[in-house]
């Protein structure tokens, strides 16, 4: 990261595009702690959440997917969710030892949940497969709603549409605009796919080298020549 | 959804917990009538390594940890329950002997102490567990190799505890009542722990620590956890051990006991009842094998040569295809002929109630 | 002072032969071999056969000598590579706790399979060199320098040339030091991965294998338990260098000897200020002053079973403490890099 500076609003959708190693996961990474800050500072919802470790940041409500899945191949789809939704759980280690009243309540209502959130997805019928064997498609959506059921209110989409046919990126795009009404959210995209970005984007921010070259509508980046030549190299003559 | 009252809901706890006492006091008065004393000593030691393997599982298994140290964690409760009895405890009981509730006394007196070597070992598991979340797979290994054997050295110089000769005069106050009780209480623990928030998060550390902190789960906190709670029942198991023999040495916990119970837990591929049977086996095994000694005229003891072949062919056949196998002979055969013999008891109508082969 | 410099080469040079393996088969394989203390243990019984055999040919002892090392690394060179053939190559691909578990396994078969092959009694070692400290050293310097140490630290330095050289220098060097780096990308760049492998374990176990009969004719004895703690420290001082890098397995082992003969003079001197209760610490005290004094201080110990009370359980100790610190201060080593994993 050269020199970047970003500000999203409630109930936007901004995407940030760059060619290659231009440093969009590096975004990511000082927004959820994960690389530490050489300079600068986040603020999320006035709050300066620089330095804070990736979990601390995750409970505030910021949760993110990732460009390699990184989905808990060895759990089942429903365990996937329920991990994701440990912040909801009332109880306490005595009490899990013993199986409580308060462990039977909170582990109906978290299966509850969980598969609510699978049925947005429509992939309740997964629910006691092995995340590890769900096509390649619907573990990318997984990643998705793991990363809604901690009930964010940001949500970083890292390359979501990687690998997917056109058929699939639709039906992505269709389903990332859902999202954002139906749970209040504030999406910040990486993308490559540029129909994605172009189809759902309200601005679009691009990166090259660290920095940033230019930002706005998808139609002006469109057109802009600093973004043609970043991707595709100096315009003929 | 509703809370049902306390009555309702705890009342099947309480009814099971009567059950399990009962069945208890019978065998822990009429199976010394029924075995031997080496059968009995044989059994005691299994439910100790039952318990030693699922403490174990619940670092290595479930939280994905590499601990190969746990007999160190062992050594600790032995040591500090066993120093305090010998030094304390047992001339604070002598004045007990001939009493009718003395068994009652010395039971109560041993859980105080299986809480306290317990939480000696849960001291020593935060001290192995803080410096392991700076290290990873291999170094987490070496790491707790390393602790294990630190333990061990320097219960080996220290000579207010024995030294090599090993702390003697440990009053016996290990019944069958108390052993199989709290073996029984660790693994439904372990077991609950397994099925909650807190198992989950460990599973979700073991699969994949980044994801994991990204979802908010504090993966320091949880695998330092996973270390105390390991350790924990290890020091449990250990004071049940000291007072059930009479005297304890450095040489009992030392780093092929650690490897012992890396490989039950291996072999039983990080599922509680796995680990149990493999548990039970991996004891009883070495017994069997005390034969072969004789009938093969050998000098030594060919155990740990079997032990490190059977670890080795186990890593290459891979637990899977051993698992995946045993399925298929073992329990998949088993579990049809049941069902083939209950439909035949039950008569063809009720098989057909029931809607078909569950087996499928 | 300087004497225990002495001793401290002697002792960093034969843990620089275990270590050496250690690092190398680390690099290119990320696997920690358990199994190496075991391999230099099979070279000393090697060389030990080898010179017991040979032992009436009519050549100069030090032509015996070089014999049987020759020996001895093919033997451990081969023990080497079997086992990589058999117990590591069938798991390169599998998780790392399992190539881990199979090495300590082969680590514990070998040590047993000896004790049931062998005896577990400790076997004469017939020495090859004098065993009295040069006189003109003695005289002028005060120093006891045996020309066995000087064996040790000699063929050491040689060896450690040597496979710079090869390393550095050569084409399977070159391919040792890519697979090290990238395993996928030298295999793209049509490196034989297995050859490549093979041969690390069979520099590594024939180092190993020459320590082992440096070491025996060094302590006058052999036993099928001797790679157990050698091979630990041998380790430690490896990581402390710098798991992978071979200067730093060079470095790691002489810090090693330095911490060693430190924590016996330290312990030396601690019983006369120290009261000492009960007949363990005297002992102890005892066994450590003439420990610390005398160049056999490196056999001491090493080769008695773990469960008897010497001066070696605080240097045992120490060996694992200085694992622990490196461990916890700077996992890399001295002279390795840490990597960062990509998220």
């Amino acid at each position: 990261m050269d020199e970047f500076s970003l500000d999203v609003w409630p109930r936007e959708l901004v995407s940030l595009i760059g060619p290659n190693g231009a440093g969009k996961t590096t975004v990511f990474n000082a927004i959820t702690g994960v690389h530490p800050l050489a300079g600068g500072a986040v603020h999320f919802d006035g709050r300066a959440i620089s330095g804070l470790p990736p979990h601390r940041v995750a409970k505030l409500g910021i949760a993110r997917t990732f460009q390699n899945i990184r989905l808990f191949k060895g759990l089942t789809v429903l365990d996937n969710l329920r991990a994701a939704m440990h912040q909801d759980s009332d109880y306490d280690l005595l009490r899990a030892a013993v199986r409580s009243r308060t462990w039977a309540a909170t582990e109906a209502s978290l299966e509850t949940h969980a598969m609510a959130l699978l049925q947005v997805f429509g992939l309740e019928g997964r629910a006691a497969e092995l995340a590890g064997g769900l096509p390649y498609g619907e573990q990318r959506r997984l990643e998705i709603v793991r990363a809604l059921a901690t009930g964010p209110r940001l949500l970083l989409l890292d390359e979501p549409a990687a690998g997917m046919n056109p058929a699939e990126t639709q039906r992505l795009m269709e389903l990332i605009r859902s999202l954002i009404e139906r749970f209040s959210l504030t999406v910040l995209l990486i993308e490559h796919d540029m129909r994605l970005v172009m189809g759902v984007s309200q601005r679009v921010v691009v990166l090259n080298y660290g920095r940033e070259i230019a930002a706005g509508t998808p139609e002006e980046i469109a057109h802009n020549p600093a973004v043609i030549e970043a991707y595709l190299g100096e315009p003929h003559h | 959804m509703t809370k049902p009252s306390p009555w309702c809901y705890y009342l099947p706890h309480l009814l099971v917990g009567v059950v399990i006492v009962v069945e208890l006091l019978k065998v822990n008065t009429f199976l010394p009538r029924l075995l031997n004393q080496y059968f009995i000593q044989i059994i005691v030691l299994v439910a100790l390594n039952i318990m030693l393997a699922v403490s174990l599982n619940l670092i290595n298994g479930v939280a994905g940890q590499f601990s190969i140290g746990h007999a160190g964690f062992m050594a600790i409760g032995a040591y500090v329950a066993a120093w305090f009895s010998v030094n304390h405890g047992q001339h604070w009981l002598a004045g007990c002997s001939g009493w009718r509730l003395e068994p009652l006394v010395t039971t109560v007196y041993l859980v105080a102490l299986m809480l306290l070597g317990g939480l000696a070992a849960a001291l020593g598991g935060l001290l192995v567990g803080l410096p392991s979340l700076r290290l990873r797979g291999d170094y987490l290994a070496i790491a707790t190799l390393g602790f294990g054997e630190i333990i061990r050295v320097l219960l080996l110089s220290m000579d207010s505890v024995g030294g090599a000769t090993g702390l003697r005069g440990i009053p016996i106050y290990s019944s069958l009542f108390v052993v199989f009780g709290a073996t029984l209480a660790a693994v439904l623990v372990l077991h609950n722990l397994a099925n909650s928030t807190h198992g989950r998060a460990l599973l979700a550390i073991r699969e994949d620590e980044t994801a994991a902190e990204a979802l908010g789960i504090n993966c320091a906190h949880y695998k330092t956890s996973a270390f105390v709670i390991g350790a924990f029942f290890a020091g449990v198991a250990g004071c049940l051990y000291a007072h059930y023999m009479d005297a304890i040495h450095p040489a009992d916990f030392d780093f092929m006991k650690s490897i012992l119970l890396v490989l039950i837990v291996v072999l039983g591929g990080g599922n509680l009842w796995g680990v149990i049977i493999a548990a039970a086996v991996m004891t009883l095994l070495p017994e069997g094998l005390r034969q072969v000694k004789d009938v093969l005229h050998l000098k030594t003891d060919p155990r740990m040569v079997i032990y490190a072949l059977l670890l080795i062919a186990v890593m290459l056949v891979g637990r899977e295809r051993i698992a995946d196998a045993m399925r298929a002979r073992v329990w998949t055969p088993f579990f049809r002929g049941f069902v083939a013999l209950r439909n035949r008891l039950l008569g063809s109508s009720a098989a057909r109630r029931k809607g078909g082969d569950p087996a499928d | 002072m300087l004497q225990q410099l002495v001793n401290a080469l002697a002792q960093g040079a034969v843990y620089a032969l275990i270590a050496l393996g250690y690092t190398m088969v680390y690099g290119v394989l990320r696997l920690i071999n358990f199994a190496h203390g075991e391999v230099f243990m099979v070279g000393a019984f090697v060389g030990l056969a080898a010179l017991t055999t040979l032992g009436n040919w009519p050549l100069p002892p030090a032509a015996l000598l070089a014999l049987a090392i020759l020996l001895a690394m093919l033997g451990a060179a081969l023990l080497g590579m079997t086992i990589e053939r058999c117990a590591y190559r069938p798991l390169r691909n599998a998780p790392r706790l399992a190539a881990l578990i199979t090495a300590i396994g082969v680590s514990l078969l070998l040590q047993n399979l000896g004790v049931i092959l062998a005896g577990a009694e400790p076997r004469p070692y017939p020495a090859a060199l004098s065993r009295d400290p040069l006189p003109w050293l003695e005289r002028h310097a005060g120093l006891s320098v045996t020309p066995q140490q000087l064996l040790i630290v000699g063929a050491t330095a040689v060896i450690f040339v040597l496979l710079y050289l090869i390393v550095s220098r050569t084409r399977i060097g070159k391919a040792m030091r890519a697979v090290a780096e990238d395993r996928q990308a030298a295999q793209l760049m049509g490196v034989n991965i297995d050859r490549v492998i093979s041969f690390t374990f069979c520099l590594g176990s024939a180092i190993a294998g020459a320590g082992g009969v440096l070491y025996g004719t060094y302590c006058n004895k052999a036993e099928p338990l001797m790679g157990f703690m050698p091979g630990i420290k041998a380790f430690v001082a490896a990581v402390l260098g710098g798991i992978g890098s071979i200067p730093g397995a060079m470095l790691g082992a002489l810090l090693m000897g330095l911490v060693e003969t430190g924590v016996s003079s330290v312990t030396l001197h601690l019983p006369l200020l120290l009261p000492a209760p009960g007949t363990g610490s005297a002992n102890l005290a005892a066994v450590t002053v003439m420990a610390a004094v005398s160049p056999q201080a490196l056999c001491l110990g090493l080769l008695s079973p773990p469960a008897t009370i010497s001066g070696s359980t605080l240097r045992d100790a120490a060996a694992f403490a200085v694992l622990i610190a490196i461990l916890l201060l700077r996992p890399a080593g001295l002279l390795g890099q840490s990597g960062r994993e990509k998220v």
